[in-house]
């Protein structure tokens, strides 16, 4: 069975068509990338399969289980998690604790506990707390754990978001743009960096890129939106010669 | 039913005043999306200066006004000089503390000055027609026509003039409007001045129809104003105008046919019942989240 | 150069040693772990010693619980409004709540005879509710943000006002006269303790984590898999609780309360307090409340202008330190220990695990 399953979601926004009769199935441990032009509802995906919007028409399926209709936080704790195009840190907290953070659902204690520092309350932040500072030493982050997120420079902070996301214990990780703003040396680095991150972790990985170089690199299949709908599937090889793909990148007639 | 007409003008004269002291909320966070605290009390030295003008210089009605309008404005462009531009890149509650403080020491300096309630003198002489046992009075005509007259200026300002164009812009955008050549200070200067001296003209009305004022009148009628401005849509002039009328009716229905007590209890309950139907108010649009 | 070797040459480098003199004070206070356990244990002897043996006069005793009181609003009000980042405006509506579940139980339920017995549980009783309709008033929160939610807390606090204005039985507008002071100095510490501590343990847990993700970008927090209605709620209730139980200890200790005490102007005077500690700091909280108080007092010789030089200062303040006094700082020794020294426990454990011999 598909680890995700994506049946004929269409969004509207207003009058807007932003998605329309979006079909994808994710095998466990493939890296799947979708591209297309700017406005082309890549993002809007995302946001449809993490909750953040709720779909107007079709159904998508982690492990069997609808997604639609869920909050975010519930399908997190399913096994979906995120980071984003221009990165959402919480800016003013430290970097331990914007991992901490995402362990909320795997901190086992009540709320009265909390208030009053008893019962399970010390052996669970002792345990997720280590547990933050291990999954920050693996990013080489551990040196920052009290830094500001803020603070931190701009690789750093794509890989804590990465790092936060991961604490969530998700199966699938969505990765939306996570080259914006890299040069190709940098860019280089990203690949290797998914890539030994997806066999750490035992992930599923999909991802948004605007970058070639990346996903053709990287992606074992791709999807092409442009303007909501599904223009071209395949293998990157094949996505680089298709028609359809070459018109809605370079415009009418853009493959002379 | 003559007694609903009566009651309907007095509303219409309430609610005309709550729309002028709304839009100068409106307007300020329009531009900076910064709730001005401080617009409340403007309100009340406006009533003041009415005051002043006409007990110590003697003036009649139409100079008060506009001494009250020019004083007040002044004072708001001042105040916005001197409080809050150099807060404009800090935490927005600073800017919002910093409004209440200056609220507090407006109302508190008044007192300074005049502990007890003051009696405005009659600047109108009041005539009142009868016309199918509906008692008009010509103070009643004379605070909707000028009011609703400073709304259609307002409007045309905002809607036809460079300054209404610039000021529409920036609270589009604050960040790139100002990189194409518009003067943010100026307008926002402008906006303060235009915004305070409705707020004086709404204090000089006031001061005419419930003619004893004092340093905390500002407060209850100031929030009320803003929860108008909420209503309507924060940030949008015709919103402002448009909650400020229904505010008005509201409180005086509600007064008229039930136990006065019930006023600010039906008021508010009113509020958030249309919250919860209307997040975002009558006019106001949601702004959309980026993800 | 020999200027800054010679202190005490010219009255500015005087004034400057001094300011450095102060600083390490300062720091020394902010950063001693000890600091803690000495000021509960000195306190709490105090709030005994003092009324018993009348070390201080009355007014000052009197000035002493109103610290304690505004404290208790302050840091409870921080939990909304600088740990969540939203702006409730209606702190007075919850406290007037408190207040008149504690009064109707001093003056019409309980006998006289009971009343310093059953003191502890009339507050907690004004607690609870205020905790209760702190919890009706986090159902908008899920939804609303922002200004709006400024708007619902503040008609919270005049729908509040306005019903009590509307029962004849308890006073209508006229309020409750006549309510024993039972408000003493010892209670008000303890309260004001366990309300520190409390918020602080709160602060200082996962769902205290998840308050605070809220106010950097609720979206994320949401994705992250916070439960964000849950710990609004929470944070909501908890702070509505401890509002109703300085509304209990202040209705005890003013003797008379009416819907008019509880108005508008009560919650600004606790968001001043709030914003001039600074948002997000419970050590803030602490000295904005007793700044405030205090200064309130000191300047009282100046009459009416005292009223008007209080505002100028929060205005001086806010330009000039726009994050208050402490602004997302705290003293150390209101950290939990394990909090405060986790990194560098971890550090230790990785030391001593790679440092024994692999086999």
């Amino acid at each position: 069975m598909a680890l995700l399953r994506a049946d004929h979601v269409t969004h509207y926004f207003g009058g807007l068509c932003a998605v329309s009769d979006f079909n994808l199935e994710l095998e466990s441990g493939e890296l799947v990338g979708i591209i297309g032009p700017n406005g082309a509802g890549k993002t809007t995906v995302f946001n449809l399969i993490t909750g953040v919007y709720k779909a107007t028409e079709g159904s998508i399926h982690l492990d069997g289980q609808e997604l639609v209709g869920r909050k975010p936080n519930a399908i997190t704790q399913l096994g979906i998690a995120r980071t984003f195009q221009n990165i959402r840190l919480f800016k003013d907290l430290t970097v331990l604790d914007n991992v901490r953070i995402a362990y909320y659902n795997w901190l086992k204690y009540s709320s009265w506990e909390s208030l009053l520092h008893i019962g399970r309350y010390r052996a669970q932040e002792e345990l997720y707390t280590n547990k933050a500072l291990d999954l920050l030493e693996f990013f080489k982050l551990d040196q920052f754990a009290d830094e500001l997120a803020k603070n931190l420079p701009y690789g750093s902070q794509r890989r804590l978001e990465i790092a936060r996301a991961l604490a969530t214990g998700p199966k699938l990780l969505l990765l939306d743009e996570p080259a914006a703003g890299m040069n190709p040396r940098e860019i280089e680095q990203l690949m290797e960096f998914i890539l030994w991150v997806r066999k750490e972790f035992g992930l599923t990985i999909l991802l948004i890129e605007h970058q070639m170089r990346l996903v053709m690199g990287i992606c074992e299949r791709l999807k092409v939106l442009d303007f909501g709908a599904t223009i071209a599937e395949g293998l990157p090889a094949e996505i680089r010669a298709h028609p359809k793909v070459l018109e809605a990148y370079l415009g009418e007639g853009g493959d002379q | 039913m003559t007694y609903f007409f009566q009651q309907s003008l007095n509303a219409l004269q309430l609610g005309s005043i709550y729309a002028l002291i709304a839009l100068g909320y409106t307007m300020v966070y329009g531009i900076l999306t910064m709730i001005n605290f401080a617009h409340g009390d403007l309100f009340m030295v406006g009533a003041f200066f009415t005051f002043i003008a006409a007990v110590y210089l003697g003036l009649p009605f139409v100079p008060t006004l506009v001494v009250s309008m020019i004083v007040v404005g002044l004072l708001g462009v001042l105040i916005e000089r001197v409080a809050y531009r150099p807060l404009r890149n800090a935490p927005r509650v600073s800017a919002v503390i910093t409004a209440l403080g200056v609220g507090l020491f407006l109302e508190n300096f008044t007192l300074v000055f005049y502990p007890y309630p003051q009696h405005i003198p009659t600047l109108i002489q009041n005539t009142t027609w009868n016309i199918a046992g509906v008692s008009i009075s010509s103070l009643q005509i004379i605070i909707i026509l000028l009011s609703i007259g400073l709304m259609v200026m307002l409007d045309l300002i905002v809607r036809k003039t460079m300054v209404g164009m610039a000021m529409r812009a920036i609270s589009w955008d604050k960040a790139i409007i100002p990189l194409m050549g518009v003067p943010l200070n100026l307008i926002v200067s402008a906006t303060f001045a235009l915004g305070t001296s409705l707020g004086a003209a709404a204090g000089t009305m006031y001061a005419l129809a419930f003619p004893v004022i004092d340093p905390y009148m500002g407060i209850m009628i100031g929030w009320k104003a803003f929860i108008s401005a909420v209503v309507g849509g924060i940030g949008n002039i015709r919103g402002a105008m448009i909650g400020g009328f229904i505010l008005g009716t509201v409180e005086i229905m509600v007064a008229a046919f039930m136990p006065s007590t019930y006023r600010d209890f039906v008021a508010f309950a009113l509020l958030l019942v249309l919250l919860i139907f209307r997040p975002y108010g009558i006019l106001g649009k949601p702004r959309p989240q980026k993800v | 150069m020999i200027m800054d070797n010679t202190p005490s040459s010219t009255p500015v480098s005087k004034g400057h040693a001094l300011v450095q003199q102060l600083k390490m004070q300062w720091d020394r206070i902010a950063n001693n772990r000890k600091v803690f356990p000495i000021v509960l244990v000195v306190g709490f002897i105090l709030s005994i010693l003092v009324p018993r043996f009348g070390l201080v006069n009355e007014y000052v005793q009197l000035i002493i619980i109103y610290i304690g009181i505004n404290i208790i609003l302050t840091t409870s009000l921080n939990l909304i409004n600088g740990y969540m980042g939203e702006f409730s405006v209606g702190h007075a509506g919850f406290m007037a709540v408190g207040a008149y579940v504690s009064a109707i139980f001093t003056t019409k339920l309980l006998p006289e005879n009971l009343l310093a017995a059953f003191f502890p549980l009339v507050v907690l009783a004004g607690g609870i509710g205020a905790a209760l309709v702190g919890l009706l008033v986090s159902v908008p929160s899920f939804k609303t943000r922002g200004d709006y939610l400024a708007i619902v807390t503040l008609a919270f606090n005049m729908i509040v006002k306005s019903v009590i204005e509307n029962i004849e039985a308890i006073g209508g507008p006229r309020g409750i006269p006549g309510i024993a002071k039972l408000t003493t100095l010892p209670w008000t510490f303890f309260w004001t303790v366990l309300a520190i501590l409390v918020i602080r343990n709160f602060v200082y847990s996962n769902y205290g984590r998840g308050v605070q993700s809220i106010r950097e970008d609720e979206i994320a927090s949401d994705l992250m898999g916070v439960n964000t209605n849950k710990v609004k709620l929470l944070a909501f209730t908890l702070s509505s609780f401890f509002a109703g139980v300085a509304g209990a200890l202040f209705a005890h200790v003013l003797q008379f309360i009416s819907p008019k005490v509880f108005d508008i102007l009560k919650s600004t005077d606790v968001l001043i307090m709030v914003y001039l500690g600074g948002i997000g700091s419970i050590t803030g909280s602490i000295l904005g409340a007793t700044a405030y108080t205090v200064l309130l007092e000191v300047l009282r010789p100046f009459g009416m202008w005292r009223m008007v030089l209080m505002p100028l200062m929060l205005v001086l303040l806010m330009i000039f330190r726009p994050r208050g006094i402490m602004g997302m700082s705290e003293f150390r020794w209101l950290i939990p220990g394990f909090d405060l020294y986790a990194i560098k426990y971890w550090r230790r454990k990785k030391e001593v695990s790679s440092g024994t011999p692999t086999s």
